[in-house]
């Protein structure tokens, strides 16, 4: 079922706005210029954002405005990268987190 | 090292409205939020707000988040977004991290802190799965982002924000399978809990949730009465097919900031948890520092603004912007305006335990 709320009785209906490309676990998908991550991976009705250090337990959003750290994932390279308050860039390789992450392809070591 | 007068950190409803003060005071004006886009939460509220013609009241919180911006942009209000307060040193002395790749060092002569609150969650077994998240990250999602979280959702909790979210959900093309209230009587305004109600969405109050299941997605909800004593009654159970699970069991105020700056705490459960003891200036017991919004006390978004007013309104009176008898009366008018959104059967337990607060405050 199409996930974007294309028209509301509030709000009206969705604004058209540039689409960008994003890759989520080398898939490429189609996001929306200036959205959050969290909200790319929402309309591809992905939820399954990253495991747990211990137990590798499915988590998503919880808080939805970047202060639970639920939704952190690999961006770029970067662990912890919390998806629900960072826009997505075109090309942006994103990856569901195991635990604490991976930084060896990220800048810093 | 920069220097300015007044730093606000979070530009939510009560940042802005303390930045939009202390600039017309006079003030330099730094406004500082870690997020890309200032306003908060204000941008997700497309209900019409309550309260008198002072507090916007008929007006939806949207529409009054786009005015705040405009002010602030016609004060040219200086506004540092994506930049991250990540500490307070010696009373004054901010440490800020932009972009996530700059470290910058701001003094300043007074900080406003308005952080806001995040919302609680309610631990039952598998609370944690994707699919079951706070009312308001579901209310960001669809308002703001434009995204359904699900299509069946269970709501928890009957509160304003269990029903406004609920109602929004509805408009939004969801479906609301039933609104849980652990109490035996429903905690929401009455025209927002009707609204739900004549979209015949069921309430069922003395009722909690029991179990969440799902391997990687929430896909039921187990529900179970309550006895009077809130303990579960065995042999109630059924069990509802939902793939989101909304928690909208109220909020704690961000404070950590604040605590972490020497603000000494004080415990209010009517207003959240643990907040900054702070005046009714909205001065803390630390000299340069005063807060206002959900830090001060979880309230609404209309007490924030008048909040906000009061801070700004109090640090440009402390940096010898304002006469004191121009100070006095607006200090009066502003204390009144936040009196008469606290009055009625929810806001005077809220006045209540501010006052309590303040005069904790004077000693």
């Amino acid at each position: 079922m199409e996930k974007r709320i294309t028209d509301h009785p509030v709000l009206g209906p969705l604004e058209d706005v540039k689409k960008v490309t994003i890759f989520v676990d080398g898939e490429l998908l189609e996001a929306r210029e200036g959205e959050m991550i969290a909200a790319a991976l929402f309309a591809n009705g992905r939820q399954y954002l990253r495991k747990t250090v211990k137990r590798h337990e499915p988590r998503g959003i919880y808080c939805a405005i970047g202060r639970c750290t639920d939704c952190v994932m690999m961006v770029n390279g970067v662990p912890n990268v919390r998806t629900c308050i960072t826009e997505v860039q075109e090309g942006m390789d994103i990856r569901t987190q195991d635990g604490l992450g991976d930084w060896s392809d990220g800048e810093t070591v | 090292m920069i220097q300015r007068e007044v730093v606000v950190v979070g530009a939510g409803p009560a940042g802005l409205c303390a930045s939009i003060e202390a600039r017309r005071k006079g003030a330099e004006v730094l406004l500082i939020d870690e997020n890309s886009r200032p306003g908060g939460q204000l941008f997700k509220q497309i209900h019409k707000f309550f309260g008198s013609k002072d507090h916007k009241a008929g007006i939806r919180g949207i529409n009054i988040g786009t005015q705040l911006l405009k002010d602030a942009q016609q004060l040219n209000i200086e506004t540092w977004l994506g930049c991250e307060v990540c500490g307070i040193f010696d009373e004054n002395e901010l440490w800020v991290v932009c972009n996530r790749d700059r470290s910058v060092r701001v003094k300043a002569e007074r900080i406003i802190l308005a952080t806001g609150a995040m919302e609680n969650s309610v631990n039952f077994p598998g609370w944690t799965l994707p699919g079951v998240m706070g009312a308001g990250a579901a209310q960001t999602m669809i308002n703001l982002h434009r995204v359904k979280p699900g299509d069946n959702i269970l709501m928890v909790g009957s509160g304003n924000v269990g029903v406004i979210v609920s109602y929004q959900l509805l408009q939004a093309g969801c479906n609301v399978v039933g609104i849980v209230e652990a109490a035996p009587q429903l905690g929401g305004y009455g025209v927002h809990t009707a609204k739900v109600r004549r979209a015949g969405v069921p309430f069922y109050t003395s009722h909690t949730v029991k179990k969440a299941e799902g391997v990687d997605h929430v896909r039921s909800a187990t529900v179970v009465k309550l006895d009077p004593a809130w303990n579960q009654i065995e042999g109630s159970e059924f069990t509802v097919s939902v793939d989101t699970i909304c928690i909208a069991a109220g909020l704690t105020p961000l404070a950590e900031l604040a605590f972490a700056s020497g603000c000494e705490p004080v415990y209010s459960p009517v207003l959240g948890g643990m907040v900054p003891l702070h005046d009714d200036h909205m001065h803390t017991s630390v000299s340069s520092i005063y807060i206002a919004g959900d830090i001060s006390g979880v309230e609404e978004a209309s007490t924030a603004m008048e909040e906000g007013r009061l801070a700004g309104l109090s640090a440009s009176h402390s940096l010898g912007y304002v006469d004191k008898d121009k100070f006095q009366k607006e200090f009066s008018q502003a204390v009144g305006r936040l009196n008469v959104l606290r009055s009625g059967l929810f806001g005077q337990k809220r006045l209540k335990a501010k006052e309590e607060i303040f005069t904790k405050k004077k000693g």
